[in-house]
């Protein structure tokens, strides 16, 4: 038998460490690896750093306490502009930021996936960027005449995804228009854990989507798992659009501890089984 | 047919930035730059690439706000695409301002000390890297002191003195083309690339302006006024790309 490389959202967390750095793909509140960051929230975890093209993922990971550091070019729910609960953290103080142009952000993440410590750019130069980021540096042409930024690595101890379709063995397709940063995500990280919506038999992907969808190749993969309603409230088109009602819910939990808690206990501290139930009937209503 | 409205000619206004720029995409954020990118590519200039919002290029406009309007889909342009584009100069876009300063430096990160922000926003966003690669404008609906300001909180989109200040390779391809208000339209060619009034829509005084700025602008000799639509193009705002008239929420009369 070919190698299986499925698993749970308990055993991706089990894999993970106090500390860690954990890229996560997706854009706002578009196709976020939902599941494993309620897994995440509802385990032990603490001090992660969080690099991301941020929404809810970000934005549950500062509520809960469990990020320590964000690296991010923006934090939004795309319908609703500001992130509330990453607003409160930054606003509070309770986090360290890395806040980066959108474009050096995934030029940091193609810097640790090409294993060199930095790549220049143009982006950055002039702004607050070098600025609010100390750290870092410009650097001389050594064929004259410019002078760059030179974008530090990024790299990842994991990335966490959620696809439309994988097969057992790793390999990623996504079936809406944009992948967004996802294989450069998964490039720039020792290890990648995926979900998604279905899993299928390997070579059985081409039967949902063109050979060109197929976007990750199961090179870059450690772990699949089956997660139906993985992404809810963000979207994850063509299988089913964003929850607004949830995600408008979500927004309004910042406004104090009791609506946070009480957000959690409905759609974060509940088992995966459930939670599937709940979210296939609130997207069921929506439509 | 009735009068334009304000939003209308702000909407003219928006397009007119895009005058001239051929075949680039154009990336308006917001309704009204929206409706300007496709009015312009609807009319004057038709080689200008735009999209959904998404990652679809169109090749025929679709209202505003119309999610479910069939699309003539001409190319696809995804996210990892965008920094290609940007990166290269291909693109003109229109972003909004929480604040901008006489040179035409724009803040959308957070209010107060970035470090511990009395507001925090949306972050730079593509900010700091559209404005060294590319002309970008500025959309504001709400002209007023709060957001053109002496000097902006946290520096997102670069403006002229920060950019020479940079050196070369951070002026080389900068340009802010054009701000535009509720009030007025706005551009920085002037010798010293600080503000100045490129044409107040109808109605609206330099002293009206004066009280809703926070510094100093340049105010020409003859300062005209930002042109009406024309019947063509009212009516393809009516009828064509914004039927539901998103646009006088956006800018109400």
């Amino acid at each position: 038998m070919t190698q299986d490389k499925r698993l749970g959202e308990d055993d991706v967390v089990a894999e993970l460490e106090d500390g860690m750095t954990i890229g996560i793909g997706g854009w706002g509140s578009r196709r976020k690896p939902m599941s494993i960051v309620r897994a995440i929230l509802r385990s032990d975890l603490s001090d992660l750093t969080v690099v991301s093209y941020g929404g809810p993922d970000v934005g549950m990971l500062c509520a809960s306490g469990k990020a320590r550091k964000v690296v991010y070019g923006f934090v939004s729910l795309d319908s609703i502009p500001l992130e509330p609960h990453f607003r409160a953290a930054r606003q509070n103080g309770t986090i360290e930021a890395m806040e980066l142009d959108e474009g050096m952000l995934q030029w940091g993440l193609r810097a640790a996936a090409m294993r060199v410590s930095f790549l220049p750019c143009r982006a950055g130069l002039g702004s607050a960027i070098l600025e609010i980021n100390p750290e870092l540096r410009t650097v001389e042409s050594p064929y004259g005449g410019e002078e760059l930024v030179a974008m530090p690595a990024l790299p990842l101890d994991v990335a966490l995804l959620h696809a439309n379709r994988a097969d057992r063995r790793g390999n990623v397709q996504y079936l809406g228009a944009d992948w967004y940063f996802d294989d450069v995500f998964a490039m720039a990280a020792a290890r990648t854990f995926v979900s998604c919506e279905r899993v299928v038999e390997p070579g059985r992907l081409v039967d949902e989507g063109s050979e060109q969808t197929i976007k990750i190749s199961r090179l870059w993969t450690d772990g699949v798992i089956e997660a139906p309603f993985g992404a809810h409230f963000t979207h994850c088109v063509p299988d089913y659009e964003r929850d607004e009602a949830i995600q408008r819910d979500y927004a309004a939990s910042a406004k104090d501890a009791d609506a946070w808690a009480e957000f959690r206990a409905r759609w974060v501290d509940v088992p995966e089984t459930d939670y599937r139930r709940q979210a296939e009937a609130s997207l069921a209503g929506a439509s | 047919m009735s009068a334009a409205t304000l939003a209308d000619v702000c909407v003219i206004a928006c397009a007119e930035a895009f005058r001239g720029d051929g075949e680039i995409l154009a990336s308006p954020i917001g309704v009204i730059p929206t409706l300007g990118a496709r009015l312009a590519a609807s009319t004057f200039e038709p080689d200008l690439v735009y999209t959904d919002g998404d990652a679809l290029a169109l090749g025929a406009p679709i209202p505003v706000g119309d999610d479910a309007a069939p699309k003539l889909v001409e190319a696809w342009l995804p996210f990892g695409k965008m920094f290609d584009v940007v990166w290269s100069g291909r693109r003109h876009v229109m972003m909004g301002a929480t604040q901008i300063d006489r040179f035409g430096n724009q803040n959308i990160a957070c209010i107060g000390p970035w470090a511990r922000p009395k507001a925090q926003l949306l972050g730079v966003r593509g900010a700091p890297g559209n404005t060294v690669n590319d002309p970008t404008s500025y959309w504001v609906p709400n002209h007023s002191t709060r957001v053109f300001v002496p000097a902006v909180d946290c520096v997102s989109g670069v403006g002229y003195d920060r950019a020479a200040a940079a050196g070369p390779s951070a002026s080389r391809f900068h340009e802010i083309r054009r701000v535009i208000s509720n009030l007025g339209v706005f551009d920085f060619e002037t010798d010293e690339h600080a503000m100045r009034i490129r044409s107040l829509h109808p109605g609206v005084t330099v002293a009206a302006v004066t009280e809703a700025t926070g510094f100093e602008f340049v105010v020409p000799d003859d300062v005209p006024t930002t042109r009406d639509p024309t019947a063509d193009e009212l009516r393809l705002l009516r009828e064509v790309l914004d039927p539901g008239e998103r646009r006088a929420a956006e800018v109400p009369s």
